[in-house]
């Protein structure tokens, strides 16, 4: 069992899947129903596999496990994989929610339902492949190929504005993501290695480390999406379909922050010092004024999109006040949003699938006929607010009380993003579930199918079990964190050490 | 003297084999009479080509012949090789066409042989009077390839402009070697770079820098001599588009190397300005004139320019992981390159070819695996990894921000982002837009290269390493 690659395994299954579904050529009801089973069992099989990472991790271990190392490319470039307490549960969320995500997907999606999977699939390992990569270069592959099935999924089963919110989506990214590589191509002759657990040890010096920082910076921020470069999310949001929503804020989105915590701050750590007031800053902004925009939104999907772009502002605002509980608590955040954010697309799909309508005006009342639904919804909402109980309160508390220690205005005005997120979101509840049942359209609409309960309900425990008792999360992630913040400190002490000496 | 006659001979085999095969081929053609030659021709044309090839691989040696004006190299045998395969992939392509558009005349194989001659004497110049010679064979012979449709207003258009722009970039390499003889006193390039380094820099071997190096550049249509490419591509019959695409590209670009790293080394300085201009010009160029552009024969002219000009940041490198970055690219470029033409060649209805990119409309639902493959050759020439062309893109930037050209590295990948927009628009024609009636069914021949060169763009991260290795030896030349 040792030798067993377990992290390529569960890395590239998803592509046998995608190649088996390839090779179904028939097109009537029958193989589509067989590209959905196999498209669901790959998934499932994924997770389970997945599960075994979990099982096997050492937890009192900081450094990369599980790794394998073979030499690719030349110049040096090698196939290096390995998971940390940070990354390893981003891959547990990704092949968690992917399987909801098939299933969602399962009568939603009726044309071309053979390149739907497919691109999923791809996507899944293009996925895992970011979280597990320890090569530079590898992460980059990666992390850029992941757009090209979501270009595509929003683009051909998107909505309305599909080809302006995948191109937006494609070139913003794309944008961002070329500085990186130019970075990664400068590290890679400063340091002569791509190698990830290597460069993190690496001392780069301070003049250089300003410009890597602002090219990886450019990169993660449109990644996360922080403001002002954050108006790509919106649109891409409202146009993908239910399940792209879901991968989108559950995992696209995480990737940035998942970037700032593997290589800005362990690699360019007096860089980081010196930006933090200005991620700070965003963040702040990012959290009110998003919130301000969410308030006013006529549509559902945007709505839960701009209040994604705020709870990601309490990530990087957890990630740059670089100590323990603001670095604990970002993945936390990260990992709870992806629950409950995700949910809450789920939710949309839900009633989207009956009405084909986001318009937060077209309902109301639903509470009458579909009572499950109205409790799950209040759930995942209160998740979103960060009610003390669900997952949602024990990202946002930690990144504060981090933010606290960091700077206390910071914390200050993220606690009034906190007020404003309660506002937004129980005002979209207001709207969409309560009130008189009075539009004839929503009379005849059911409450949830055993299909979506299926999906849902494991969110919904998630949620809850996590709030309740977030213990596993933070065992899983104590010791690299542990590790990253002492690697911090002391490499900024010895830089001031060092500008006090002159 | 005549052993050294024949140890020369003996070092020019590829060469020999399609300079005797073009003439025979000449023969078979004209005696076979005009139903069955241009088949018969077309295919033993390509079997001199892989002759030639394979004979290059496996009897090839290294040396200096006919008192060092000719060079046989690892660098020379990377690039010629390129170029074989590109004239012998683009034949092969010809085949459907041919009978179809009734182009079927048996000059056009032979006319490719002799080009081919030409782009290898090119490859192989290390005397500025061979790099003319060669250069005109091959030239000559692309100007009859793109008026070749005679009876086509503009196929003849496209003839008579390339012809005359390309006497005129003739006329100024002439003058600028001229120049450079009149004050180095030599034609071949290792006494042009002996003689350089030893003596001050003066104003008018400059001259004559510029001069040699606009002739080259609008061999690779690099702006600002770029005008003719448009035109050319979109009047020349497409599988001769294709042609003029993959192989003499691959010859021009390997001479441009040889004259600035081999003859101008000494005063690298003068000319990497004169590269990293028109690196940063072509790739401007290329990304945005494309955006406008409906014909896809024009948006591939203007993507091979931006492409040139992707290649010639590798070169402004001006050090070995540099010129290991242009190998790279130019062998990454041939395969994306003949791939599309592929597609584009397979354009075909009941009534005849067609090129707007908007007859591409819905092709991912009439036609699924063509579509698969333009896009995923799309979202290679836009460089998105894991596909080859980001793996092009990666070693001249490499190189690139290793020789600290910071500026052009910026400029590059923020052009290449530009670029992406069209490659994009091409998917979102073939994947989002409803289908508009479907294209016959493919020739086996194209079917063919497809896949080839899908399986090489899809798979370069498989395969990478060896290639790379080679590419490193024919880098090595030079240092």
């Amino acid at each position: 069992m040792t030798d067993w690659p377990l992290l390529s395994t569960v890395t590239f299954l998803p592509l046998v899947g995608a190649a088996l579904i390839f090779l179904i050529r028939d097109d009537g009801a029958s193989a589509r129903r067989n590209i959905r089973n196999v498209a669901l069992l790959t998934t499932l099989f994924t997770f389970v596999l997945s599960l075994l990472i979990w099982i096997g991790f050492d937890e009192g271990q900081a450094g990369f496990q599980l790794v394998e190392k073979q030499p690719w490319l030349d110049s040096g470039i090698s196939y290096h994989m390995g998971v940390d307490g940070i990354s390893m549960l981003f891959v547990i969320l990704t092949t968690f929610l992917m399987p909801l995500c098939i299933a969602a997907s399962w009568v939603s999606v009726e044309k071309r339902v053979k390149e739907y999977m497919i691109a999923f699939l791809i996507l899944e390992t293009l996925m895992i492949g970011v979280f597990c990569a320890l090569d530079i270069v590898l992460f980059y592959t990666f992390f850029e190929a992941s757009l090209i099935p979501m270009f595509i999924i929003i683009g051909v089963w998107g909505g309305k504005r599909r080809v302006y919110a995948s191109f937006k989506f494609f070139l913003y990214t794309l944008l961002g993501s070329v500085l990186m590589l130019l970075a990664i191509m400068a590290m890679f002759w400063q340091a002569g290695t791509t190698d990830i657990p290597t460069l993190m040890a690496y001392d780069f010096p301070e003049d250089m480390q300003f410009w890597l920082w602002l090219a990886f910076f450019a990169s993660f921020a449109v990644k996360m999406p922080m403001w002002p470069v954050h108006t790509w999310l919106p649109d891409a949001h409202v146009e993908a379909p239910t399940a792209g929503s879901v991968i989108l804020a559950g995992i696209l989105l995480k990737m940035g922050g998942y970037g700032f915590l593997r290589f800005s701050l362990p690699m360019f750590p007096d860089a980081s010092a010196y930006f933090a007031p200005l991620v700070f800053t965003l963040s702040v902004v990012a959290i009110i004024y998003t919130s301000l925009v969410a308030l006013m939104q006529e549509d559902m999907k945007k709505l839960i999109a701009y209040s994604s772009v705020a709870h990601m502002g309490f990530v990087t605002m957890g990630i740059f006040s670089m100590n323990i509980e603001g670095v604990q608590g970002a993945i936390f955040q990260m990992l709870s949003h992806g629950l409950v954010s995700g949910a809450l697309f789920l939710c949309v799909g839900v009633v989207y699938d009956r009405l084909h309508t986001r318009e937060i005006a077209a309902y109301g009342g639903l509470v009458n006929n579909m009572p499950r639904y109205a409790v799950v919804f209040l759930i995942f909402t209160m998740g979103n607010v960060g009610l003390p109980g669900t997952s949602g309160f024990v990202g946002e508390f930690l990144t504060m009380m981090g933010a606290f220690r960091a700077n206390t205005w910071v914390a200050f005005f993220a606690a009034i993003g906190v007020i404003l997120s309660a506002a937004y979101a129980l005002w979209l509840y207001r709207r969409v579930m309560f009130g008189a049942l009075t539009k004839e359209s929503l009379k005849s609409m059911l409450d949830l199918s055993t299909r979506e309960k299926a999906v849902i309900y494991p969110l919904v425990i998630l949620t809850i079990f996590f709030g309740v008792y977030p213990a596993p999360v933070f065992d899983a992630t104590t010791a690299s964190v542990e590790a990253l913040v002492a690697h911090i400190s002391q490499a900024t002490n010895a830089a001031e050490t060092a500008s006090v000496a002159k | 003297m005549t052993t050294a006659l024949s140890t020369s001979l003996s070092l020019l085999g590829p060469e020999l084999i399609l300079a005797v095969g073009g003439v025979l081929l000449l023969m078979i053609g004209v005696f076979s009479g005009e139903q069955r030659a241009n088949r018969l021709v077309t295919g033993l044309a390509v079997a001199v080509l892989i002759v030639a090839l394979l004979w290059m691989w496996f009897h090839g040696r290294d040396g200096l012949a006919f008192g060092g004006s000719f060079v046989q190299d690892a660098f020379g045998r990377f690039m010629k090789s390129l170029a074989l395969i590109g004239s012998a992939v683009t034949l092969i392509m010809s085949v459907g066409f041919a009978k179809s558009e009734r182009f079927d005349k048996f000059e056009f194989p032979v006319l490719i042989v002799l080009c081919s001659l030409g782009m290898l004497l090119m490859i192989s110049a290390n005397d500025m009077l061979g790099l003319y010679l060669g250069l005109e064979l091959q030239s000559l012979a692309i100007y009859v390839l793109a008026a070749f449709n005679r009876d086509s207003l503009r196929s003849t258009e496209a003839g008579l402009k390339y012809f005359v722009l390309g006497a005129l970039s003739s006329g100024m390499l002439l003058y600028g070697i001229s120049l450079v003889y009149g004050y180095t006193g030599h034609t071949g390039f290792n006494a042009i770079a002996a003689a350089l380094a030893g003596s001050e820099r003066q104003l008018g071997l400059v001259f004559g820098l510029v001069f040699v190096l606009a002739g080259l550049a609008f061999k690779i249509s690099a702006v600002p001599f770029h005008m003719w490419t448009p035109d050319v591509y979109e009047g020349a019959p497409t599988p001769i588009t294709a042609f003029m695409a993959a192989a003499p590209k691959m010859a021009a670009m390997a001479l441009t190397v040889r004259v600035t790293m081999e003859a101008f080394a000494p005063i690298a300085a003068d000319w990497q300005q004169i590269i990293v201009f028109l690196s940063i010009a072509s790739m401007l160029l290329g990304s945005f004139a494309a955006i406008g552009q409906r014909n896809i024969k024009r948006l591939m002219a203007y993507s091979s320019i931006g492409h040139m000009g992707f290649a010639l940041v590798g070169l402004a490198a001006n050090s070995e992981s540099g010129v290991r970055g242009v190998v790279l690219y130019m062998a990454i470029y041939l395969g994306m390159t003949l791939g599309t033409f592929a597609v584009i060649l397979a354009m075909r209805r009941k009534e005849g070819n067609v090129e707007q990119i908007d007859d591409l409309s819905g092709l991912s639902t009439t036609h699924p695996m063509m579509a698969l493959v333009l896009t995923i050759m799309m979202f290679s020439l836009a460089g998105i990894p894991p596909l080859a062309g980001f793996w092009a893109k990666w070693y001249v930037f490499l190189a690139a921000i290793n020789s600290g050209l910071y500026a052009l590295s910026v400029i590059g990948v923020l052009a290449s982002v530009v670029g992406a927009f069209y490659y994009l628009r091409l998917i979102k024609i073939m994947w989002f837009d409803e289908p508009i009636g479907s294209f016959v069914p493919m020739a086996g021949e194209l079917r063919l290269v497809l896949g080839v060169s899908a399986a090489f763009t899809l798979l370069y991260v498989l395969i990478g390493g060896p290639l790379g290795n080679m590419a490193q030896a024919a880098a090595m030349t030079f240092f």
